[in-house]
């Protein structure tokens, strides 16, 4: 009995703490320490996609209304604002859009859009579409690029489809189908036009671009352009940009141009994130390197209106450089003081870093894990 | 610090005193089978942790996965259920450095390197065996010097059941005869049919057949069987509270597409030569099952499946060629099937077969050149193959060349052990001219010490690696090419005390015992081989106490790394671990009376296991994913008479779920509550044993792995017979 009574004098040492019950998660204050200086936006919408499986699609936002002396950084507020959502926000987050009063977010392994209310980030409902992809808004629809659609005789790949959603009433009121895996739309007179990646058919990528008519919502036209296409965006002048992301083999990645629906300009540069501001497309491109296990970085600067690479001296601070790996772009469409946002490894907190409009380093807050899209809520 | 300083202190005392009790008694000694035997060939310098026989069925486990949760030292990834994949991994140091061995030869995975443990039942299984460092006998493979540690799971033998270390020993044969006299009544049968049926939650139902029989007076035929059908349904919930206390949600699931259809169908020859023995078996296996997968927002259900097909033949033939040398010879064919499929058109449609194909040959060679120390040379050849239906496929083929050389002494308070491996490993692909190869000299040193008899004191140092894995090298867009093996270095200092007549190791009530009905054999997991502890006369009383310390390393830890691609991970030679920990086991005994004796098992590990690969990375020094500092469970057994009575329980402390230890990444500690009733009845042709089983008596909703929850209070009843 001795040993008996040792081995229960053991117990305490292995019980070392219990279980208690699970609370909902709540957000993270971070103080970037920034006076707030009074600017047209209420704030920025940073989506986190999170690692496939995790469950970790987490929504931060930093507040830009003045309203703090110092500029605050809110990292995970979507668990808090909504406890009762079951699982909170999702698996992997892949767009995020504003439109009108209300923030969508296009979860894609949740199978769902998610939309809220802009201003406080309350649940509005959600619109279940398997394998969304990306958002265009236009009339008072909401467009969702979606890898799943019907699967044609003897493959095993399915064709992409968009769907067009009633954004008062969450519902899908049509859809249409498209090329393989579909990616970023772009909206021009009244066309939208969807990037075809075919990423599900390695290594038969697809090369075209999906242009429909807005009004009958029927494609009407299909332009190629090159292996893989991904970002895609219109400017003011009408032209559409699209990157592809070449086949990671062989085939470069590329930046095309294209006006009238016709290729008129490529320029040979790895797109990983890009946006327009004004005449200037600002990207990022990562390409890896077996040799060191790092990352060529590539940022710069397109001047739309001239199709060419702008001199680019807006990305030389040494916190540019150090990023780990640069995932998203954002640019303050106003101001034009810019935004980096850095994956890190995927699997751990990534990095915001802010900067000033002639590139000077400002300052840096945790995100959530592989920090990808942003989306700026207008001052009401 | 105090109070555990007492606890120590307390614990060394009592052990003292039980020592004291052992020598002051001059009873009959048993002599463990394995551990103590007069030739140097088959010593094991370091005792490793073992459940087996009855005890293995006492922990209520499925499968060897369920059952390595009794060991210290040992982490376990389970994503759920009986179907979902279960793998461990030792002192932190990642599964793929562990070898598991089925029968003495290992069980290859060259696509991944991790073998799914849930698959192996225990319904054939009677021994498990958990070896840090390596399993420190001389008489092995160079495999079995090669890993970082080993999992060795030896399968049932019921009639003539002498184990290999045995043979050629005549004085330690005719010692256990003495106290035992299990083998004289080896003659008296020559068939053995056990069947089992098992039914509970989940619409479980496991039926399995094992017979054995004598060809003739020196060949042993055993074959057995297995089918196991489940719908994997359970019931699972989780559940948010406000800080305020209210329920922010609570919801109720049931788990799906975990069920599973399998069947193991396994015969074994067993030969015994004149000073020598051999073997041979064939082995196959089929299931197909349902991949549960995450639960995350919106998703409940999810559609891939796995097909498995599994066939392997293994033999191995050992000799005392002359009075000082040995031959053993081993080899395998294996063929591994692996079907993925996902049909929802939704995801990426996936319909892939891997077909993996393994050869593998090895001879050892020890040669005793005193009595006290012997030498051995092993060389072993392995060719793995890996193919699949998909394009652009690698088709990738490893040639691995094992060379081993070891030696052994045993200078009466002190056993050495040192082995020297080297590796040659070359990989040649179809897709590519660039044939990676590479070679290792792994040195590893055990010695143990043993100022009196009750207390061994051990330690060990260690360097060991492991490949890349065909995955890690060749997968699509995926694979880096030009990786490094992933190296191990680990130092150990041990300490075991034993009391009471049971000084065997540290697990084993079911070890012959005088007490034990000698009509009976032993050493069987089924109704009869309920044996009894070697009690001390007077006290009745028998225990063990064990206690390690290490630190390990891992260096050139390969991780998954982004690309910043569309499929976005590559293969990196990136990490640095280093692991400090303490693994404790305890064990102790009470005969309290003729027909009633207790017994308690306790295991406890502390592990400190930092992520130090980049200083300026958020998690520099954190604990790395999944790995709790403290874990460990607690055995507590009751027999009377025809009744046997058991409590586990299982701890697993709090950890994190990703390299950064920040509190999003927190999870829970978990522990559950298994009870063990069973009773056994003697008919005139057959005994018959029902057993109940209730797991997680108190309904605990958990995940080990974040969003795989874990199955809630559940029971299982067992109908054994044997005839």
């Amino acid at each position: 009995m001795r040993i008996l009574k040792l081995l229960l004098c053991l117990l305490p040492l292995c019980v070392c703490s219990c279980r208690e019950d699970e609370y909902v998660t709540y957000m993270t204050d971070e103080d970037t320490g920034a006076e707030s200086q009074a600017s047209g936006f209420a704030g920025l919408y940073i989506l986190n996609e999170g690692n496939m499986g995790s469950n970790r699609c987490t929504l931060d936002y930093l507040d830009l209304s003045g309203v703090d002396s110092t500029i605050h950084y809110y990292r995970n507020i979507y668990a808090e604002r909504n406890p009762s959502t079951v699982k909170e926000l999702g698996d992997v987050g892949n767009d995020i859009g504003i439109y009108g009063t209300r923030l969508w977010i296009v979860v894609n392994c949740s199978n769902k859009v998610e939309v809220c209310e802009a201003a406080t980030t309350r649940r509005i409902g959600q619109v279940n579409i398997a394998n969304g992809r990306y958002l265009a808004f236009d009339g008072g629809f909401a467009y969702v690029s979606s890898y799943a659609g019907p699967v044609q005789v003897d493959e095993n790949c399915p064709l992409g489809r968009v769907y067009k959603v009633d954004t008062l009433t969450l519902q899908k009121v049509d859809s249409v189908v498209v090329g393989y895996q579909p990616e970023e739309m772009a909206i021009v007179d009244g066309r939208l036009y969807v990037a075809n990646s075919g990423g599900y058919r390695v290594p038969l990528y697809d090369n075209r671009l999906t242009v429909i008519d807005l009004a009958t919502f029927r494609v009407v036209k299909e332009i190629e352009v090159d292996v893989n296409l991904h970002r895609l965006l219109a400017d003011r002048h009408g032209q559409l940009w699209v990157s592809s992301r070449g086949n990671y083999f062989d085939v470069p990645p590329a930046l095309y141009c294209l006006k009238d629906d016709q290729v008129v300009k490529r320029l040979e540069i790895p797109i990983s994130s890009m946006t327009i501001v004004g005449d200037s497309l600002y990207y990022i491109g990562t390409t890896f390197s077996y040799a060191d296990g790092g990352y060529k970085k590539d940022f710069g600067i397109v001047d739309v209106a001239l199709q060419r690479c702008s001199v680019a001296v807006l990305f030389t601070a040494p916190e540019i450089q150090n990023i780990t790996l640069p995932y998203g772009i954002i640019v303050n469409p106003r101001d034009r003081d810019f935004y980096l946002l850095d994956a890190k490894n995927y699997v751990s907190s990534g990095e915001l870093l802010h900067f000033d409009a002639d590139g000077h380093f400002l300052w840096r807050v945790s995100t959530g894990d592989i920090p990808s899209r942003g989306a700026f809520v207008l001052k009401n | 610090m105090k109070p555990l300083m007492r606890i120590v202190l307390l614990i060394l005392l009592g052990s003292f005193k039980l020592w004291n009790y052992s020598m002051a008694q001059d009873s009959v000694r048993i002599i463990d089978n394995v551990t103590i035997t007069s030739k140097i060939r088959y010593h094991e310098t370091i005792t490793p942790q073992t459940l087996k026989g009855n005890d293995l069925e006492k922990v209520n486990a499925h499968s060897v996965a369920d059952a390595l949760r009794y060991m210290s030292g040992v982490q376990l990834k389970d994503y759920g259920g009986i179907g979902g994949l279960k793998t461990v991994n030792l002192r932190s140091l990642g599964s793929q450095h562990v070898g598991i061995y089925y029968d003495g030869i290992e069980l290859g995975n060259a696509q991944n390197g991790v073998i799914d443990l849930g698959q192996f039942s225990l319904d054939n299984i009677e021994e498990v065996s958990v070896y840090q460092g390596q399993r420190s006998a001389i008489l092995q493979t160079a495999s079995d010097f090669a890993n970082a540690g080993s999992v060795y799971i030896k399968t049932t033998k019921h009639l003539g059941n002498r184990s290999t270390s045995q043979r050629g020993n005549k004085s330690t044969s005719q010692r256990d005869k003495k106290s035992t006299g299990h083998q004289e009544n080896k003659p008296s049968k020559n068939h053995y049919l056990k069947t089992r049926i098992q039914t509970g939650a989940s619409n479980l139902l496991r039926l399995s057949a094992f017979y054995e029989t004598y060809i003739n007076k020196n060949v042993l035929l055993s074959a057995n069987a297995m089918f196991l059908s489940t719908n994997g349904k359970y019931r699972f919930n989780y559940r948010r509270r406000n800080h305020d206390g209210s329920i922010a949600y609570d919801t109720t699931a049931t788990r799906q597409n975990g069920d599973v259809q399998s069947l193991r169908a396994e015969v074994n020859l067993y030969g015994e030569l004149t000073e020598g023995h051999w073997q041979a078996k064939a082995y196959t296996f089929h299931s197909n099952r349902g991949i549960p997968g995450a639960i995350v927002n919106n998703v409940w259900r999810r559609g891939e499946r796995q097909g498995d097909n599994n066939t392997f033949v293994q033999g191995s033939w050992q000799k005392d060629l002359t009075d000082r040398y040995t031959l053993r010879i081993l080899g395998k064919y294996a063929r591994y099937q692996t079907h993925y499929l996902n049909r929802d058109t939704t995801q990426l449609v996936v319909d892939n077969t891997y077909r993996q194909l393994e050869a593998y040959l090895s001879a050892v060679n020890v040669v005793e050149i005193r009595p006290w120390w012997s030498l051995s040379c092993s060389y072993d050849l392995r060719w793995n193959h890996l193919g699949a239906n998909q394009p652009l496929f690698a088709y990738p083929t490893r040639w691995s060349n094992l060379a081993s050389l070891a030696s052994a002494m045993d200078l009466g308070k002190v056993q050495l052990q040192g082995s020297i491996v080297y590796s040659h490993h070359r990989d040649r692909t179809r897709t590519s001219s660039h044939c990676p190869t590479s070679s290792n000299w792994t040195p590893a040193l055990f010695v143990s010490y043993r100022p009196f008899d009750c207390l061994q004191l051990t330690g060990f140092a260690k360097k060991s690696f492991r490949m890349p894995t065909f995955n890690d090298l060749y997968y699509t867009n995926f694979g880096s090419a030009f990786l490094r093996p992933e190296s191990a270095i680990q130092y150990d200092l041990g300490m075991r005390l034993t009391g009471g007549a049971g000084s065997g190791r540290f697990s084993s009530p079911s070890r012959p015992a005088r007490s034990s009905a000698p009509s009976r054999p032993t050493r069987s997991s089924g109704v009869s081989g309920k044996a009894k502890l070697g009690f001390n006369d007077n006290t009745g009383l028998a225990g063990s106490l064990e206690a390690h310390l290490y630190h390990n390393s891992v260096h050139d830890k390969i991780v998954a790394y982004p690309k910043g691609q569309q499929f976005r991970w590559t293969m990196l030679n990136l990490g640095r671990v280093h692991i400090d920990g303490i693994d404790v086991q305890a064990f102790g005994a009470w005969q309290a009376l003729q027909e009633l004796s207790f017994s308690a098992r306790l295991q406890y590990t502390y592990q400190r296991a930092r992520d130090v690969t980049d200083k300026t990375s958020s998690y520099y020094g954190d604990q790395i994913p999944y790995t709790p500092w403290h874990s460990g469970s607690v055995t507590l057994m009751a027999d009377y008479g025809a009744w046997d009575f058991a409590y586990n329980f299982v701890y697993t402390g709090e950890r994190y779920c990703q390299q950064e230890n920040i509190a999003y990444n927190h999870l829970q500690p978990w522990y559950t509550s298994d009870l063990h009733l069973s009773w056994r009845h003697t008919f005139s042709r057959f005994a018959a044993k029902w057993t109940l089983e209730a797991n997680n008596i108190f309904d605990q909703q958990y995940d080990v792995i974040i969003n795989y929850p874990m199955p809630g209070r559940n029971f299982n009843l067992t109908m054994l017979c044997e005839f």
